[in-house]
């Protein structure tokens, strides 16, 4: 479904992703872990349009997307729940799904924007009890259903998810990362990007590892689980001995 | 049957991307964690991040016996030690072995590979899979034990039957369906049971997996019509994994490569350039998955030829023909690889014997015969005396078996007729096996 080679991004002389090759397949669960400023975020931005690759290919579902603005990938059936969700702390719950589906709106599909918000409200009933409160006003687990809430409301085929955990009660975690899940259910892709890799390896199928701007490992979150080098890195299990060879 | 249709019949634009995403994180993993590819690519002026496609693997330099040799034991081990949960070893070109280290996915990806073509060639989990190759360093035994494991079958590791009659025995008994072993093995157990009076179809085996030494058509025919039985060719490299690189499917059309893991080149083993599809060369193997020990386009020393097309059987894989020879001198003999110089190199450490040797290797009913013929030197004290002589002889016999593993009849014969038979060069070795 989504096919990237060779991304490269940055900022300014700052280049951050030096050749990133990752691919995520029609309902897969696919993750990207690693460790604060390997450049996952960086990475999801450019798939999102959000920023500009240098160079590279990203595919979606056979088109080429890269270099589209975020809206146009958007519009593509691709969506962002952005890093520290984001939402619009003024408007209430339900102005800030009805901004996510506004791709929707160009095209007159009003009653598809209801059936939309149904099955939002469906997945997080906490924000059909909370939908004429104001978004700022909500606790983060709730601002985080209301980020993925306002990303599935523009009826995305593949959704990225960019550390959904993050500044979460692991119980929050578990519970968000549950419904991220199930999204898969409903025919869903899901891209999540996590730094609690146990987490994220929790649910995911596949999985990479990405260490300052390079993918240094792929494969099954089994594996990578197995993987003694993520252990020490990224699921804090180290040993005691320090003796490498 | 597939085992993993997901990887064995994926679509060739798949497999591209699949391949190159592991290409590029394994360079990475070897420029971080293997000196020898650091050093190697630094020199070289080669860029990991310049390798955006699997074409450009051809700009990386090749791997070699010689460098892994160079690298005893531990050099090219991509992980710390602790990491490592299983060792093999093979030989050397001289001396010193290769020493292969695997982790725990290491195994994992090997035991699926194996099943896969157990799989491949219809086996089940309702065979009994009777495993000949030796438990041992090599990687015969224990990788076919634990594909056979995954694929759920009932595996008989019955490689120490002290005897080919025990072999038979177990085979009858248990009622063994799928043979896997060296085909000079499969002769050895053919013969047995012709001895003890017993007909093929006595026994309720079906289906053998040979490999781990070179066989021709005509050595499948015949074991096929002795133990009545289907023989398929399996290709298998310690440097790369063991058996599970490659292996026939039921179609007998090549030997399917398991491209999800190893990408296969085939080159001209003098010129070093590619060589095309149909075209027989050395086959070069990169490993894409392997953790502990990941090779960059290492030369196996084989000669095959690659063939690409969707296979009738569904897979997608490029697959190899027959390996048809070797670019070196390595003998396989005994299920033991070894190259003449050593067996030289063994000799001269005794002393008192000339450096001359002739080496004849011959085939009986499936057993490898080696017939050394030496010389004791012409400045030995006890040129005449039989009893130190014959202690010479043992002593060096003793040594072959202890170093090489390798049961030797040795025979002194005249110094001036072992030099007419062996030239200038002191050795000549002479392999009078049909294989």
């Amino acid at each position: 479904m989504l096919r990237v080679r060779n991304l490269e991004a940055g900022y300014s002389k700052l280049k951050v992703l030096r050749g990133i090759s990752v691919h995520v397949g029609a309902q897969e669960i696919v993750t990207v872990i690693g460790a604060n400023g390997a450049g996952k975020s960086t990475f999801l931005n450019t798939v999102a349009g959000v920023q500009a690759p240098r160079a590279g290919d990203i595919e979606f579902d056979g088109q080429p997307i890269g270099g589209m603005s975020s809206f146009e990938v958007v519009a593509q059936g691709c969506a962002l729940v952005p890093e520290g969700r984001l939402v619009f702390s003024p408007l209430t719950v339900e102005e800030n799904l009805t901004l996510g589906a506004y791709t929707q709106y160009k095209r007159k599909r009003n009653a598809a924007v209801e059936t939309q918000m149904e099955r939002v409200y469906h997945l997080f009933p906490v924000l059909a009890e909370r939908k004429k409160q104001l978004a700022g006003t909500l606790s983060g687990g709730e601002q985080q259903m209301l980020a993925i809430g306002r990303a599935l409301m523009a009826d995305p085929r593949l959704i990225m998810l960019d550390e959904p955990s993050m500044g979460l009660a692991p119980l929050v975690v578990k519970s968000i990362l549950e419904t991220i899940a199930s999204l898969r259910d409903d025919g869903v892709t899901i891209l999540l990007v996590e730094q609690n890799s146990k987490a994220a390896l929790g649910i995911a199928d596949r999985g990479y590892v990405m260490e300052t701007g390079s993918i240094v490992l792929e494969g099954t979150a089994q594996e990578l689980l197995n993987n003694n080098d993520v252990q020490r890195a990224y699921l804090g299990k180290d040993y005691q001995t320090i003796d490498e060879r | 049957m597939m085992f993993d249709a997901k990887y064995e019949a994926m679509s060739r634009d798949e497999l591209a991307q699949l391949q190159i995403e592991r290409l590029q994180a394994t360079l990475r993993r070897v420029y971080r964690n293997v000196a020898f590819y650091r050093t190697l690519f630094d020199e070289r002026g080669i860029e990991v991040e310049e390798v955006r496609d699997i074409g450009a693997l051809q700009q990386l330099p090749f791997t070699t016996r010689a460098d892994l040799q160079a690298s005893y034991p531990y050099g090219m081990f991509a992980v710390p030690l602790r990491d490592i949960v299983r060792l093999h070893a093979t030989s050397g070109t001289t001396g010193r072995p290769l020493v292969v280290g695997y982790t725990r996915n290491d195994l994992d990806h090997w035991s699926g590979l194996v099943a896969r073509q157990l799989a491949g060639v219809g086996v089940d989990e309702q065979d009994f899979v009777q495993i000949a190759f030796s438990y041992s360093l090599f990687t015969g035994g224990l990788g076919f034990h634990y594909g056979a494991e995954r694929l759920g079958a009932s595996v008989i590791p019955a490689s120490n039957a002290a005897n080919s009659a025990d072999q038979i025995a177990i085979m009858r008994d248990y009622k063994t369906t799928v043979l896997a072993g060296a085909p000079s093995s499969a002769l050895v157990m053919a013969t047995a049971l012709e001895e003890l009076g017993l007909h093929p179809e006595e026994l309720q085996l079906r289906v053998g997996l040979f490999g781990a030494e070179p066989w021709s058509d005509e050595l499948r025919q015949r074991i096929e019509e002795r133990l009545h039985i289907q023989a398929f060719d399996t290709y298998g490299v310690s440097e790369i994994m063991g058996p599970g690189v490659a292996a026939e499917c039921e179609q007998r059309s090549g030997l399917h490569i398991n491209e999800d893991h190893f990408i296969a080149e085939v080159i001209d083993p003098v010129a070093l350039t590619p060589r095309q599809p149909g075209e027989e060369g050395e086959l070069v193997f990169t490993t894409i998955t392997k953790e502990g020990f990941p090779v960059i386009r290492y030369r196996t020393g084989d000669l095959a030829s690659l063939v690409e097309g969707v296979c009738p059987c569904g897979r997608t894989n490029v697959r190899m023909s027959r390996v048809k020879g070797r670019t070196d001198d390595l003998v396989i003999a005994q299920g033991i690889k070894f190259f003449p110089s050593q067996l030289r190199e063994v000799i001269m450490q005794q002393q008192w014997i000339s450096p001359h040797i002739a080496v004849i290797i011959d085939r009986k009913d499936g057993s490898d015969s080696i017939e050394i013929r030496a010389a004791v030197s012409e400045q030995a004290p006890f040129f005449d005396e039989v009893s130190k002589v014959s202690e010479l002889h043992d002593n060096a016999v003793r040594a072959l078996r202890t170093t090489l593993g390798l049961s030797v009849q040795l025979t002194f014969v005249e110094i001036a007729t072992l030099r007419r038979e062996v030239g200038s060069k002191g050795m000549h070795l002479s392999d009078r096996r049909e294989l």
